[in-house]
């Protein structure tokens, strides 16, 4: 009997055929199929009725067991998800049939969180976790954090339930929940989705979506999981295949544009390497380095990636040195315009470029092989002299030999002589950062740089990893030198990313035994603060440290440019931005989530000793979290 | 608190070159007129200059240092009026001349920073 029949007699017959074993099957009595609705399920007709014939109510196995199989041959550790009817299937499939091991299920509040969380697991671990979700209303909660994983180009394996058959849905909520199209809403930024109609094609659509999702530039994939899919039974004889999975390798740069662009290098008198989103993997920053040292020359690092150790000699982040390029080599530089030139948001806007004229500009990136059209994150065209389509981490390698090849002995001093004026720089930037660290050293509210050099005395001597958090003085105090240390931001500077990005970050960090820190800002928290449950549920240890400045304030600042812009009312200008009155008391938040907590806290005085004890709950396996009453920014 | 920031072009707000001061004693400025500290204090909340500058005006990651070290007095206030950068302008409508002045004496009260040697959190 097919999946149809089988609901369809199944309604049929009510509840009138729960009590009967399948196996004692007869024809179907005509009274127990005319049961009224509100028959007591163990009614005198249903106890007297003949077992229906073939009206079988249990089966060994089903196709979302089969889909457990192809999950688990892609290697997905984990699948987040907050639970819904239109994956019922693959859910128990995966708790039972799969023995909830590679993939785990991880129970979220959100769908927001499933998928942020998805966002950090990955840019730690380098490959993606599965989520699961109702193609409607879980998508609808779910499409941000898709959004943020699409801008910064992470994987994310979104699996969608869905009832296509209209006959087949339950009356009510089904109808509500199912959609002709469900993967639509999301078209315009992810990578790739399929809607399977048999197993064979989830199979091989499984496995696709992944290659791709993996294939840089990467990005969220999803998958629509049809509920008769998965729930129909499978056959003893049935003979499923799973595809061989081979993940391409990354594009590498044309030999003879790495050829040009090492000879433009090398007789640069000040060339500047600006890096965002090059480290996909480990090996990155090590590459970088030894491009950067070949060279002699100064790195600006963008943040969007951990791609350079920030008290290496060579980084010049902190020294606004793009001014002084001749030469500037963009890798995965997400807005490169941004890079080189500024932009006036004053009443009549206007820009400037911030190189002098004639510096020449490399590109390397997988933006140029990947874009749509709808959402801009894009960003402005910027003038290029040598733009080369390919992965920058996978081009590197060929770069530093074609720099070595083209580097004459004349040069190599140049560059040495080079290399040590910039290592004053930086040297000198460093000591900049320490000054301007020291003022309101004992403020309360407390002053970011002083949260940050707290915490930093508390982590110094682990195994540490920052996992989000405004890395503006992290990065200026820290020493940041290994490459799992910094995973980057949200990418679409959606709000809401940080506290499950950090979680499922943490995940990753937990196999590896590494003190997952998180410096959570108030705003971003509100947006789904039960991922905290999530964290403590599964034991996932975190430290978070609270930002707390009581407002969204980045808004608040573009309200209040608002009201100078037109002179009046600048004393409201924080109607709508502050989280004030009440203030919000996250340490109570997070300790009814099952957190250790602490807060609010002040005094500065105060921040290391309650970072300290956070931080032996986090040692045992469990999140924690510090509130820290902060200046603004 | 929004993890967006400003650009690096917001980050060039009032008083660029108070970065260069060593947190020396500070000279008062000739012009600087008479003001009122505790006004200024109230002043600098209301008027949201804290939210780039912080509320001791230390500067942070959207407004450079102001304090304990303002710039000349006339330099401050013509900053003011008219920023060069993405500081939004206070007319005198907003801010008259005397609740600059006012500010003015907050910003030069504000307390001299420690020896960053005396500061172990901040060692190399």
């Amino acid at each position: 009997m097919n999946r149809r029949g089988f609901l369809k007699r199944a309604s049929l017959a009510g509840a009138a055929a729960i009590a009967t074993p399948a196996a004692a099957a007869e024809p179907q009595a005509p009274a127990a199929r005319a049961a009224a609705p509100g028959t007591p399920i163990m009614s005198a007709a249903a106890e007297s009725a003949t077992p229906p014939e073939a009206d079988v109510l249990t089966v060994d196995r089903t196709g979302s067991d089969f889909m457990v199989d192809v999950l688990k041959s892609i290697g997905l550790d984990y699948i987040c998800a907050n639970p819904g009817s239109s994956f019922r299937g693959i859910h128990e499939s995966v708790i039972n049939y799969g023995g909830n091991q590679h993939p785990e299920l991880i129970t979220c509040c959100h769908e927001e969180s499933s998928v942020a969380m998805g966002h950090g697991y990955a840019k730690v671990e380098g490959k993606p976790f599965g989520v699961f979700a109702h193609g409607t209303v879980g998508l609808q909660h779910a499409a941000m954090a898709i959004y943020n994983a699409w801008c910064d180009r992470v994987p994310v394996y979104v699996m969608l339930g869905n009832q296509l058959d209209a006959t087949l849905r339950r009356p009510g909520a089904e109808w509500s929940h199912s959609v002709q199209d469900a993967a639509a809403m999301v078209r315009d930024f992810s990578k790739w989705d399929d809607t399977p109609m048999s197993l064979p094609h989830f199979a091989e659509s499984a496995v696709r979506a992944y290659k791709i999702a993996m294939t840089p530039p990467m990005a969220p994939v999803v998958l629509v999981l049809n509920a008769e899919l998965q729930e129909a039974p499978l056959g003893a004889d049935a003979r499923l295949a799973i595809p061989k999975l081979t993940i391409p390798s990354p594009p590498e740069g044309d030999s003879r544009a790495v050829a040009e662009a090492a000879r433009l290098l090398v007789a640069a008198e000040h060339p500047v390497i600006v890096a965002d989103r090059v480290a996909r993997t480990p090996a990155a920053m090590a590459h970088l380095i030894e491009l950067a040292e070949t060279l002699q020359a100064g790195v600006i690092t963008q943040g969007g990636r951990m791609n350079f150790p920030t008290r290496h000699p060579l980084n010049l982040s902190q020294a606004r040195a793009i001014a002084d390029a001749d030469l500037v080599l963009a890798l995965e530089v997400s807005d490169l315009w941004g890079v080189l030139n500024t932009f006036r948001d004053q009443l009549h806007r206007s820009t400037r470029a911030l190189t002098r004229p004639g510096t020449k500009v490399i590109s390397i990136t997988t933006g140029d092989l990947y874009v749509k059209a709808n959402y801009q994150d894009f960003q402005r065209f910027a003038d290029v002299d040598l733009a080369i389509a390919a992965d920058a981490e996978a081009t590197l390698p060929a770069l530093v030999e074609a720099v070595r090849r083209a580097t004459t002995g004349d040069r190599k001093r140049v560059f040495e002589s080079r290399g040590a004026k910039i290592a004053e720089a930086s040297r000198a930037a460093l000591d900049r950062a320490r000054l301007e660290a020291s003022y309101a050293w004992d403020a309360s509210p407390v002053s970011t740089a002083r949260l940050c050099a707290e915490l930093w005395g508390q982590i110094r001597n682990e195994e540490w990893a920052l996992v989000n958090g405004t890395a503006g003085w992290a990065q200026r105090l820290w020493n940041f030198e290994k490459p799992y240390q910094w995973i980057g931001g949200s990418g679409g500077a959606g709000v809401g990313y940080g506290a499950p990005a950090a979680v499922g970050a943490a995940l990753a960090h937990k196999s590896h035994g590494r003190l997952a820190v998180n410096i959570q800002a108030d705003g971003d928290l509100m947006y789904a603060p039960g991922v905290l449950w999530t964290a403590a549920h599964h034991r996932i240890p975190l430290l978070s440290v609270m930002h707390n400045n009581r407002a969204y304030h980045q808004e608040l600042m573009h309200v209040q440019k608002m009201c100078n812009r037109h002179s009046r009312g600048i004393d409201r200008g924080r109607i709508g931005s502050e989280l004030v009155d009440p203030f919000i008391d996250y340490a109570k938040v997070a300790q009814g989530l099952g957190l250790h907590a602490e807060g609010p806290i002040t005094d500065p005085n105060e921040v290391g000793p309650a970072i300290a004890r956070a931080m032996a709950s986090v040692k045992r396996g469990e999140p924690a979290l510090v509130d820290v009453v902060c200046q603004p920014r | 608190m929004r993890t967006v920031l400003f650009s690096a072009s917001a980050a060039l707000v009032l008083a660029i070159a108070v970065h260069a001061q060593p947190p020396s004693s500070p000279q008062p400025p000739a012009a600087a007129p008479a003001g009122d500290a505790d006004k200024g204090k109230t002043l600098f909340v209301k008027n949201g200059c804290y939210q780039c500058h912080n509320y001791e005006g230390h500067g942070g990651a959207a407004g450079a240092r102001i304090a304990p070290n303002p710039p000349p007095f006339r330099g401050f206030v013509n900053y003011v009026r008219a920023p060069r950068g993405d500081m939004p302008p206070y007319t005198v409508k907003v801010m008259s001349e005397q609740d600059l002045a006012d500010v003015y004496a907050y910003l030069r009260g504000r307390p001299r920073p420690r020896d960053v040697s005396s500061l172990p959190l901040l060692a190399r």
